[in-house]
């Protein structure tokens, strides 16, 4: 679990060359911990380490990776006893309870930098609470419908981007004997990308970050508008079935074996549908439809940060490691194919040649003005996450069942924000 | 001469009360180690309960405000509601591991060639890891690829789709939770059965007694011991179930499989829980039923100790 970076000669003479003139030396110990427990994700970050490690040979770096789910419950104890200087995590509201707290480092300082201000600024918002930062973004996704171009081919589809045009093609793939759409809501987050787009593209980004606020009635007829578009789809057979007892990995072969047409997925779908066989060929992307005319279209793209423990006891290093991982260079390496395979946070550095990744960075660089929603389990509290979650589930396995689960939603609702 | 006569006389207090306290000595580390994994930390859950505290700021005090909430939930069928009546299935129908296993070892306990073999076969779910059994059952009971349905299929039935579905999902989990379970009584019954005294069997035949006759009044009350036990870790097995549940659903389709141990690890430690007072309540709660059953043995118990 423990890796210490040695450096070696060659490393320091290439760390020298590329070391910004005015940056102080550092000494002492920088601990670093990390959620990128995944091979590829792990390499990347070490591989990253150790180019930090060798413009600042002063500096003795110690790298934890924990699992990535244990590092969600770990990261409460970590960050009061045994605290280390920089900690991965997540945006938005997921950051608040350590905010709160008191155990988050508050950076506005670096957010102050203008090379940090002028090139982030489009994740200001998910990393500020109380008009101050908690931390730094490394990299970003974007969300959308992944399907398979050769089915649409065979049916004569067209990318729809309306959604009497979604619907219409929705059909005609029910009719041939296809769900329109795959998803495995046994971990109910799935169902919350649902109606993440459902609601931002029905009532505006603005009114989906207010309910995630707590600040409008789950049964407010608005809310009642999104889950009434929603149950066309239901109704109309457009999910697979059974996606209930299914994690979102189970329901990729549904994909892949062309028994479904799409996915509404974050863009890390697109690495186990290649690894399954679909080529290029077979598999595109296309934006969420637009649902409401009156309303901007707005987008998910989770974003995963690196914050300073409050308890840290090398701030000075953290910083700059902070400065370090969101330069425009380091952006554009870690998040190429190759490494993490996601967008880059720096506006300055350049996005993989990856299709995906390009339709993806054109959409939300130019076509989301509304805005840019974290995702529902982040931008919600976790407890108001968690049970309307559930009902989203609920609601997809039993439409019939809305006003119980509306009516259930809104009393979670009275007693989550109410202190 | 002297030097023993010396020695009696200055007997120390721990040498003339060793009897006494050497039995205390023994127990001492259990004691301790009770005490502080134990017994404090029942009366600190208790404490705990009466607070709002998410692990990591400062404890608010609430008083009964946590029960209150279980009481609504429980009144409005929610959550609370469902735990306890899964519980309480878990609780009925985990019993059936007690006949279950008693046939199998009555089945078992005979003399045949490659027995032991037999034997190891039926008493292997109780050796692999709950969380292999849930996979098992997982696959198994597959809506899509699942053998359950397959096999439905030859009689023209199903798809079902066991742990998707509400009304199925807790008896699936318990049906798997009994397998192992099952052997873990079998072993107990299997040993209880070396025990039965061969006499009595004997003068039972000679009056004619077979079959269930022979069973019912010879052999089971002879198993009276391996009953209780049976009973005592099968009903402390049903309030405590977690682990099936944790894999093979998370508590769901929309919360439905939810046991009281289940939903308390939900709210207090989950991912999106961290209501520690909460989980406390709840905790409470579960550990006041067990008490009811703990003293119903531990009663049960001290009687049969004190009729002998």
């Amino acid at each position: 679990m423990y890796s210490t970076f040695k450096r070696t000669t060659a490393a320091l003479a290439i760390g020298v060359a590329m070391a910004a003139p005015a940056a102080a030396e550092l000494t002492g110990e920088l601990r670093i911990f990390l959620d990128t427990s995944n091979p590829a994700p792990r390499a990347t970050m070490e591989a990253m380490i150790e180019r930090f490690g060798a413009q600042h040979p002063g500096l003795e770096i110690e790298t934890t990776v924990i699992d990535r789910e244990a590092y969600k419950t770990q990261i409460r104890n970590f960050l009061t006893a045994d605290t280390p200087d920089v900690a991965t995590w997540y945006a938005a509201n997921r950051m608040k309870p350590y905010v709160e707290a008191g155990l988050f480092e508050d950076v506005s300082d670096l957010w102050a930098e203008p090379e940090i201000a002028e090139n982030l600024a489009s994740t200001k918002g998910a990393l500020t609470i109380d008009g101050k930062q908690w931390g730094v973004p490394y990299t970003y996704y974007q969300w959308g419908v992944y399907y398979r171009k050769d089915i649409f081919d065979e049916l004569g589809l067209s990318e729809p981007t309306t959604w009497e045009e979604e619907l219409s093609n929705c059909q005609k793939i029910v009719d041939s004997g296809r769900a329109c759409y795959t998803i495995g809501t046994k971990f109910l987050w799935t169902a919350g990308g649902w109606f993440d787009y459902l609601n931002m593209r029905t009532n505006g980004f603005d009114f989906h970050q207010q309910l995630a606020n707590g600040e409008v009635s789950w049964e407010d007829d608005r809310v009642k508008q999104t889950f009434a578009n929603w149950k066309q789809l239901i109704d109309m057979g457009a999910f697979i079935d059974n996606h209930q007892t299914y994690s979102w990995q189970e329901a990729l072969p549904f994909m892949v074996n062309g028994e479904a047409a799409a996915y509404l997925m974050g863009n890390f779908a697109v690495a186990p549908l290649r690894d399954a066989g679909l080529t290029d060929d077979q598999l595109d992307f296309y934006q969420f439809v637009a649902i409401n005319p009156d309303v901007e279209l707005a987008e998910d793209a989770p974003t995963d940060t690196f914050h300073i423990p409050a308890n840290a006891s090398n701030k000075e290093a953290a910083r700059e490691f902070l400065r370090f991982v969101v330069s425009a260079d380091e952006q554009t390496e870690i998040n190429n194919g190759a490494n993490l395979g996601q967008l880059p946070v720096n506006a300055q550095s350049t996005v993989d040649d990856d299709k995906f990744l390009q339709q993806g960075f054109e959409m939300l660089s130019s076509n989301s003005p509304g805005g840019v929603a974290q995702f529902w389990d982040r931008d919600a509290p976790a407890e108001m996450a968690k049970v309307s979650m559930e009902g989203f589930q609920e609601f997809m396995v039993k439409p019939d069942n809305l006003d119980r689960i509306l009516a259930k939603l809104e009393r979670a609702r009275a007693r989550i924000y109410d202190n | 001469m002297t030097v023993a006569a010396d020695a009696s006389e200055q007997e120390s207090w721990f040498h003339r009360n060793q009897q006494r306290i050497a039995p205390w000595l023994f127990l001492a580390p259990g004691m301790l180690f009770f005490l502080v994994y134990v017994i404090i930390p029942v009366f600190q859950s208790f404490n705990l309960s009466l607070y709002e505290w998410d692990g990591l700021g400062a404890a608010e005090y609430v008083g009964f405000r946590n029960y209150e909430d279980l009481y609504w939930e429980w009144v409005d069928r929610d959550a609370f509601y469902i735990s306890m009546k899964n519980n309480l299935i878990w609780l009925i129908l985990y019993l059936a591991a007690i006949p279950a296993g008693l046939f199998i070892a009555l089945f078992l306990n005979q003399t045949v060639w490659g027995i032991r073999l037999y034997k190891s076969l039926f008493f292997f779910p109780f050796v692999i890891s709950q969380v292999v059994v849930g996979l098992v059952f997982t696959w198994f009971y597959d809506p899509t690829f699942g053998l359950l349905n397959e096999f439905l299929g030859f009689f023209g039935l199903g798809p079902v789709n066991v742990l998707g579905d509400e009304r199925f999902v807790t008896y699936g989990i318990i049906f798997a939770g009994l397998w192992p379970q099952t052997a873990y009584c079998m072993i107990l019954y299997l040993t209880g059965l070396n025990a039965v005294d061969p006499e009595q069997i004997e003068a039972g035949r000679l009056d004619g007694a077979k079959g269930w006759k022979m069973l019912w009044h010879i052999i089971i009350p002879q198993l009276r011991p391996a009953t209780f036990i049976a009973f005592v870790v099968t009903i402390i097995g049903a309030l405590r179930s977690f682990d099936l549940i944790s894999i093979m659903t998370q508590g769901g389709p929309f919360g439905s499989s939810r046991v009281l141990a289940y939903y308390m690890f939900e709210v207090a430690l989950s991912e999106y829980g961290f209501r520690m007072g909460y989980g406390a309540a709840i905790a409470v709660i579960l550990f006041l039923i067990m008490l009811c059953f703990i003293a119903y043995f531990l009663w049960s118990m001290y009687r049969e100790e004190k009729g002998r």
